[in-house]
């Protein structure tokens, strides 16, 4: 997927989107609408088994002595309570399975699109707006349901003087309403872009054959080092955002 | 650009709500749980130990006092002892010193009454020695003779007055 074969006499086609394709596998439809099973929901399905075979082979024999896998499995679950508690505050363990599968699926996502001819789920904006609003919507219920009526109050900020008050509510609200814009696009574009990116040195590497091909080859190894580092940099600030969001509905500010 | 293709969308939503909803439920229900336990069970056992280990501390600054009290007490028996020791031999020694100087002094005395009975055996026969040179010297010198008893009186009496 990274060097697309010569097409014709036009040498090396450089087609960085066509990664993100998505290629049905086997059609599928429920009331006239399209779930075709698709390379998207493959890796989907890849991500959900590796994510649950390593935590299941990890706690095989819960040691009191943690073996590596035990570490890896531990030290995960830690960094996310951690997260979670210093973040969220209070009253958020209840969401805490949540946040850590949250964490763990678009971890794996990110990481399992850094293997070469792989598909990477979060570079659509699809998914990354489905937990997006999924999140927003689930933390404003969580907000009216813990402070009723008086969550509108976080709309309202303190210590402000009256003539300005209808301006900075209509802010706020503004920028509470494109929280979900902000948390999925983020995502999606740090994906998308990085994995265009290398596609379009790889084609670099192609057209300028053995003698010139070596500088963006160069390049590409060290990029794809901070790619792993932007993959698990972005599921982490993911997560914590949600963590955030959910102190806001929790605790108002 | 192939995100914008709005007819993969359903599939794509459908798919993540069923393989996000199996973790989640796997996750909550399976794997957290374990971790939880063992996490759990590893603090548990460390505050265990650490217990344990201060119980044992304890003990063995317990024993310590003990062995410390122990010592000093012996040390203690072993001074009195060592001072009553001194004491009785002290004792011994003055009782043997009294016994010997009171045993001296009767040598003494004894040695004393020796001399003195040498003595006046001593004076007795000088006294008989004198009047029989003064009864002799008499003889020869004025040739008379007064009887041996007056002699001897007056011996004795010149004898006296020297003393």
């Amino acid at each position: 997927m990274f060097i697309t074969p010569a097409h014709a006499a036009s040498g090396f086609e450089i087609d960085p989107m066509h990664q993100f394709e998505i290629q049905t596998l086997l059609p599928l439809q429920i009331g006239g609408i399209d779930i075709s099973f698709t390379n998207s929901a493959a890796w989907m399905v890849i991500i959900t088994l590796a994510a649950y075979i390593f935590l299941a082979t990890a706690m095989r024999r819960s040691a009191l002595v943690p073996g590596r896998l035990q570490s890896l499995a531990e030290l995960s679950y830690e960094f996310v309570l951690n997260m979670v508690q210093q973040n969220a505050g209070k009253g958020s363990l209840p969401y805490f399975p949540f946040i850590y599968t949250l964490f763990l699926f678009i971890l794996c996502a990110n990481m399992f699109g850094m293997l070469p001819y792989a598909f990477t789920v979060t570079s659509h904006i699809a998914v990354t707006f489905a937990f997006a609003v999924f999140i927003f919507i689930g933390a404003t219920i969580i907000g009216f349901v813990k402070h009723g009526v008086g969550f509108c109050q976080f709309f309202v900020p303190k210590g402000v003087p009256i003539f300005l008050l209808p301006l900075l509510v209509v802010i706020e609200i503004i920028s509470y309403l494109t929280r979900p814009i902000s948390l999925s696009v983020r995502l999606f574009a740090n994906m998308m872009a990085g994995h265009a990116m290398l596609k379009v040195f790889a084609g670099f590497v192609g057209a300028l054959g053995i003698i010139g091909g070596w500088l963006p080859l160069g390049f590409m190894v060290a990029f794809t080092g901070l790619e792993i580092l932007i993959a698990f940099l972005q599921a982490y600030v993911f997560t914590i955002l949600t963590c955030i969001y959910l102190h806001d509905a929790l605790h108002m500010h | 650009m192939p995100q914008l293709d709005i007819t993969t969308y359903a599939s794509q939503l459908f798919w993540l709500v069923v393989c996000f909803g199996v973790l989640y439920v796997l996750l909550s229900r399976l794997a957290l749980p374990r971790i939880a336990t063992a996490l759990e069970e590893r603090r548990d056992r460390i505050a265990d130990e650490l217990d344990q280990a201060a119980q044992l501390k304890k003990q063995s600054e317990e024993v310590l006092a003990a062995y410390e009290a122990s010592l000093a007490e012996s040390r203690e028996r072993a001074h009195a002892l060592s001072q009553e020791t001194r004491h009785k031999v002290q004792q011994e020694a003055e009782a043997q010193r009294q016994k010997i100087d009171a045993e001296l002094r009767e040598k003494v005395a004894d040695a004393e009454a020796r001399i003195k009975n040498s003595r006046t055996q001593a004076r007795e026969q000088l006294q008989g020695i004198s009047s029989e040179l003064a009864g002799l010297i008499l003889q020869q010198v004025a040739g008379t003779s007064i009887p041996q008893q007056q002699i001897d009186e007056s011996v004795a009496k010149a004898l006296k007055r020297r003393e």
